[in-house]
């Protein structure tokens, strides 16, 4: 969630009342924003020596509370000082529209462009720093990055149309960047601005293109390179009335979006919005920009009734929906509709399901009626696998060891090498972003994770006797996912002595828990019908050779080989840094469901 | 030697004495003693356990007395042996008629030359000659230091502070303290010490000798024997409390059981749209192997354990007219289409995100980061019979994140999903308000938020009693017509979803500040041993 910082003095004087914390606190929880801090409670000499900000969280979708403006105006709204303006666009004293033409070739890297013109602007610092540090929220957010959509803007008296939006080989494109002063191609920009750390992040989106994204005016003056940087030549200052934004994206929807709320945020300061003739007949988007027309959607009285729990008219709802900047009037022809014009700030408002959260938020969400309808009761059932886990887990418990809780990510080596295991290539789930070496795969053994809590707790005393019950994951092509989860059960004990009888007398104990009988190996083999389980000598390099079981059993009249205990081999306790001996026993419990 | 039980003796050997003995036998003559004059050899600690030992019997009573004693150091006990630096130095120059100052050292030693050549110049009994030192005074001097020590180790005192600062401070006395003990009869005093018994044995029983056996008290301010016990996660008991919780509302836990799931159930099916910031790669593990998931189908065993668990709730609620309904089969194929015309295009009444919803993204496999995406599996599979369900599940969950004291790259989510007909947004307040009182917290209130699969979206916060404050304690909403309308649910079935976190609630219990102490390898064992037991309705 993006948290927006402003002025605490220059706040309470638009919404005309000095709030306390605690008050301002309580229309911030109740409107859905979040206060977070009040600087002029901070004890931090930086905040303490510069006026009073109120950091305020914003929920992500809420483009238009991004800035100062934006949040005055929406709280205004919120306590009725203000009606939600409408915005309109007005063509400039001769009639004729700025024009911006479209290369087809722009289809290559970035193929959409918008734009408007905000005349007889009256910046002050404090509204032109407003102004950029909107576009940098913007970028961060809606425009995830700047790789969806890019906002440059620009002193319109500086450069003259009609622009053109093009797509260039990089060394074709020469211009002075903002700020710099010495010219460079794009190639050379690419280079300059490599280490940046702001601008670096952004060179991504088109360095290895062949063509760039660039805006010329009609002197082949540039305006920018989308979406890395403007030119320095029509850059916009405190002083500038006639300021000229360009909005280029690949998402059309979140491109409009952007230009609405450049447009409603700042058209305040200016004498008119004035609207831009864009030509691009390659691809059908000619048109005049931007549309600032609410959009028209209608929503269903009985249903905002219904899920809110309320009772109110179409007048009542209507007069609520208005604090939220809703235009509302009940339909003429259907008392159960509701005629709903959605401001151009509104993009967040999808389906009427949008609107009832709006009327529930009006009417207060802690002062709706609470009444849980009493029509059903239900009948409860655990899943059968994790009945099952509790049951050997508190029989293991009550034998005396210790339950716990590793973590199912780990590192690729834990996994195989260090419990001298082989890596197939095609059993264990494996991640492709892993930000440490620590979560390279889903483990394929719960032994890693009691390796390493025993390793963590050398300090106490031995025997340490541990056991967890839970998943491991591994690769199962048949899968919709392509892998599951199998749930299974681990113990280990480290000791001055092997603990070997240890594990496989927990084994015993659980196997009586869990009604399946002790076989000799031959009775098991032979008799096909004989249910229970045994034990086989195995050859696991994992364990001590000649100290390593299988453990098998039939069930139903199959036999499973469902885990492995023994005796670790030296090179493992070494691997894991442990002192003493260790024995441990891990089977897969989904055979017992 | 733990185990040992039945008659012991009790006598306490000290230097081959049997002191408790000698003191009895002692005492029966001289009444009272005083350890330091009958027992000067014996140290303190010693008699004090062989007095108690027979204290504890009321065969014995003591006081202790504390007492200053001042002891000479190495160095005093030689001036006392052999005399005063001075006096050593006086009497070599005496030998030699006159000695070069500098040859001192090796006649009398380093610590005597220095010392003893200084006062012997301030007593006036030498004085230097050119480079060497003659004497003044012929006659042998009085010693008057090797007087003092030798009186202060005679008596072990000295009533001129003063000087006894000074010699402390020149590190030839030190002063200890000593304790000594006036011993008289005890009521149950005797010349010999029964034998005891530390305990009642089968042998005592068997033979009777219990009427007359004389039992050593039992110490009743020690901790009694330790219990090698097993013991449970503390996480995991906390977990049951809250399964409790769900299973006494009538909830049925949902098959969790797989870490990897798809973009399409984790996201899409959920109208998370495909930019959506946490589709990013720093907040989502995705899996590089194996590398692409099929599209959604049913899934037989996740089927079959549904069903299982529902079997008694269909029972219960059995009506003659359900063998007529029809149950209409799902339509995988068409829910996939759905979910991509409601993001891209629009749909059911929404205007959609509008942007060219990829196919591919979808199929793309991470690591589940909510449990959510399994109640989704769950509310789709529901749609083939439309009917109140109450579902939960309490499971792993990861995300991408840098690993600091309240994060981690995997913890529990605790989620609840209720479908009805008819739902109100209060009674799901209604609702959580009880859940959370079952775990102790009865204030609560709700908070407009934003979550693309939930509308309205409600931050729970819990007033803590003890931080004085509101503290966001969990999620919850209901759940978007856009996620359940392409399942295929009626538009009047209103399903609400809750969730939180395992880990933060018993953070709050155990008063756990860093996550890593409670979940993972690092946990401490002896503090999965200790923590109490969890009981929600008692705290």
């Amino acid at each position: 969630m993006p948290t927006i910082a402003v002025d605490k003095a220059a706040l309470y004087k638009e919404l005309g009342k000095e709030y306390t914390t605690k008050e301002f606190d309580e229309l911030c929880f109740e409107f859905g924003i979040e206060l977070d801090e009040d600087t002029s409670e901070s004890t931090k000499p930086e905040d303490q020596n510069q006026p009073a900000q109120l950091k305020i969280e914003i929920p992500a979708n809420r483009y238009d509370m991004l800035c100062f403006e934006g949040i005055v105006m929406n709280l205004k709204v919120f306590l009725e000082q203000q009606q939600l303006p409408k915005w309109t666009v007005n063509a400039p004293k001769g009639g004729e529209l700025q024009v911006l033409n479209i290369k087809p070739e722009t289809k290559q890297i970035r193929e959409l462009c918008s734009g408007v013109i905000l005349r007889g602007i009256t910046f002050t610092q404090e509204r032109y720093d407003s102004f950029i540090a909107l576009q940098d929220k913007l970028h961060a957010n809606l425009a995830r990055q700047r790789t969806l959509v890019s906002i440059g803007t620009h002193d319109l008296d500086t450069v003259k149309g009609p622009f053109s939006y093009e797509a260039l080989p990089p060394e074709e494109i020469k211009f002075i960047p903002l700020k710099q002063d010495k010219e460079m191609n794009g190639k050379q920009l690419m280079e300059f601005y490599e280490k940046d750390k702001h601008l670096g992040r952004f060179l991504h989106i088109i360095r290895d293109s062949p063509v760039y994204p660039v805006i010329y005016d009609s002197n082949r003056t540039v305006l920018s390179l989308p979406p890395i940087i403007n030119g320095e030549h029509s850059k916009v200052k405190v002083s500038t009335k006639n300021v000229f934004i360009e909005i280029t994206a690949t998402d059309k929807t979140k491109l409009e979006i952007v230009n609405h709320m450049l447009v409603a945020m700042f058209a305040a300061y200016a004498e008119s919005i004035e609207p831009i003739k864009i030509n691009s007949p390659h691809n059908g988007e000619s048109r005049e920009a931007p549309d600032l027309s609410p959009r028209q959607m209608q929503a269903e009285v009985k249903y905002l009734n219904d899920v809110t729990g309320l009772n109110l008219s179409p007048e009542e709802i209507s007069k609520l929906l208005s604090k939220m900047g809703h235009d509302v009037t009940p339909s003429k022809s259907d008392a159960n509709i509701l005629d709903v014009s959605v401001p151009i700030t509104r993009a967040d408002i999808l389906h009427q399901a949008d609107i009832m959260e709006d009327y529930a938020i009006a009417y207060g969400f802690n002062k709706l009626p609470q009444v849980f309808p009493n029509k059903t009761a239900a009948v409860s059932a655990p899943l059968p696998i994790n009945k099952l886990s509790d049951i050997v887990r508190l029989e293991t418990a009550a034998s005396g060891w210790t339950e716990v809780m590793p973590l199912i990510l780990c590192s690729h080596e834990e996994n195989f090498e260090w419990l001298n295991r082989k890596d197939d290539g095609k059993s264990a789930i494996k991640l492709a972003n892993p930000k440490t070496a620590e979560y390279q795969l889903v483990r394929t053994s719960l032994l890693p994770g009691l390796l390493k809590t025993i390793n963590s707790n050398k300090h106490h005393s031995v025997p340490m006797k541990i056991f967890e019950v839970s998943d491991i994951g591994v690769v199962d092509l048949e899968q919709e996912r392509k892998s599951r989860n199998e749930r299974h059960f681990a113990a280990a004990v480290m000791g001055k002595t092997s603990g070997f009888e240890q594990v496989h007398g927990l084994l015993d104990r659980l196997m009586l828990m869990l009604r399946s009988a002790f076989l000799t190996r031959e009775d098991g083999l032979k008799n096909e019908k004989l249910q229970g389980y045994w034990i086989e000598e195995v050859d696991d390099p994992t364990f001590l050779a000649g100290h390593s079981a299988a453990i098998r059993i039939n069930l139903g009249g199959k036999n499973h080989t469902i885990g492995v205990f023994g005796i670790l081999h030296p090179s493992v306790l070494q691997k894991f840094e442990l002192p003493y001996p260790v024995s441990t026993l891990e089977f897969n419990l989904e055979v017992f469901l | 030697m733990p185990g040992t039980r039945g008659p012991v003796p009790v006598p306490l050997e000290a230097k081959s004495q049997n002191l408790t003995q000698e003191i009895l036998d002692l005492l029966d003559t001289k009444e009272p003693l005083q350890t330091n004059e009958d027992f000067p050899a014996i140290s303190q600690a010693e008699i004090k356990a062989a007095l108690d030992r027979l204290a504890s019997r009321s065969m014995v009573e003591y006081k202790s007395l504390d007492s200053e004693r001042i002891l000479l150091t190495a160095e005093s006990e030689g001036i006392v042996e052999h005399g005063s630096h001075e006096l050593k130095v006086w009497k070599a120059v005496k030998e030699r008629g006159s000695i070069p100052i500098k040859e001192l050292p090796s006649i009398v030693g380093a610590e005597s030359a220095s010392v003893g050549q200084g006062n012997g110049f301030k007593n006036k009994w030498i004085k230097k000659d050119g480079d060497a030192i003659v004497l003044v005074e012929t006659e042998e001097p009085k010693d008057t230091n090797r007087d003092l020590l030798k009186g202060i180790k005679d008596s072990q005192s000295l009533d001129d502070a003063k000087l006894l600062a000074q010699l402390r401070k020149k590190k030839l006395v030190t002063v200890t303290k000593v304790i000594t003990y006036t011993v008289t009869k005890g009521t149950k005093y005797a010349k010999d010490i029964p034998v005891e018994h530390t305990d009642l044995t089968v042998d005592l029983l068997a033979s009777g000798a219990w009427e007359t056996a004389n039992f050593k008290p039992y110490n009743f301010a020690a901790l009694g024997a330790n219990q090698d016990a097993g013991a449970l996660h503390p996480l995991n008991k906390v977990r049951q409390e809250f399964r409790n919780i769900f299973f006494s509302q009538g909830f049925v836990e949902m098959p969790t059981g797989h870490y990897v799931d798809t973009g399409f159930w984790n996201f899409d099916a959920l109208f998370v749209p495909q930019q959506h910031p946490a589709r990013d790669m720093q907040d989502t593990f995705f899996v590089s192997y194996p590398p692409k998931a099929d599209k959604p189908r049913l899934d037989a065993a996740s089927e079959a354990v549904m069903d299982r668990m529902e079997a008694g709730s269909r029972r219960l609620f059995a009506k003659p007219e359900d063998e007529k309904k029809e149950k209409k089969p799902r339509d995988f194929e068409k829910y996939w289409d759905d979910v991509k015309k409601v993001h891209q295009d629009g749909a059911f009444g929404s205007i959609g995100y509008r942007y060219p919803w990829e196919e591919d993204e979808s199929l793309r496999l991470v690591l589940r980061t909510h449990t959510t995406a399994v109640s989704t599996w769950a509310l789709h599979r529901l749609a083939e019979d439309p009917r109140p369900a109450r579902y939960f599940s309490i499971d792993r969950v990861f995300r991408n994140e840098t690993v600091d004291a309240t994060h981690l790259a995997e913890f529990h989510q605790i989620e609840g999903v209720i479908a009805d007909f008819d739902l109100t947004l209060g009674g799901l307040q209604r609702f959580l308000v009880d859940f959370f009182t079952n775990m102790g917290i009865s204030n609560l209130r709700f908070k407009p938020a934003y979550n693309p699969y939930t509308e309205p979206s409600m931050e729970i916060f819990g007033y803590h009693a003890g931080l004085k404050r509101w503290l966001e304690i969990g999620n919850s909403g209901m759940f978007r017509p856009e996620m359940l309308e392409p399942m295929g649910l009626p538009k009047d079935m209103r399903v609400y979803g809750f969730g939180l976190s395992l880990e933060r609630p018993t953070m709050m219990k155990y008063g756990v500040s860093n996550i890593r102490e409670l979940l993972g390898h690092k946990v401490d064992l002896s503090w999965i041993r200790e923590q109490p037991a969890v009981r929600f309705d008692k705290e």
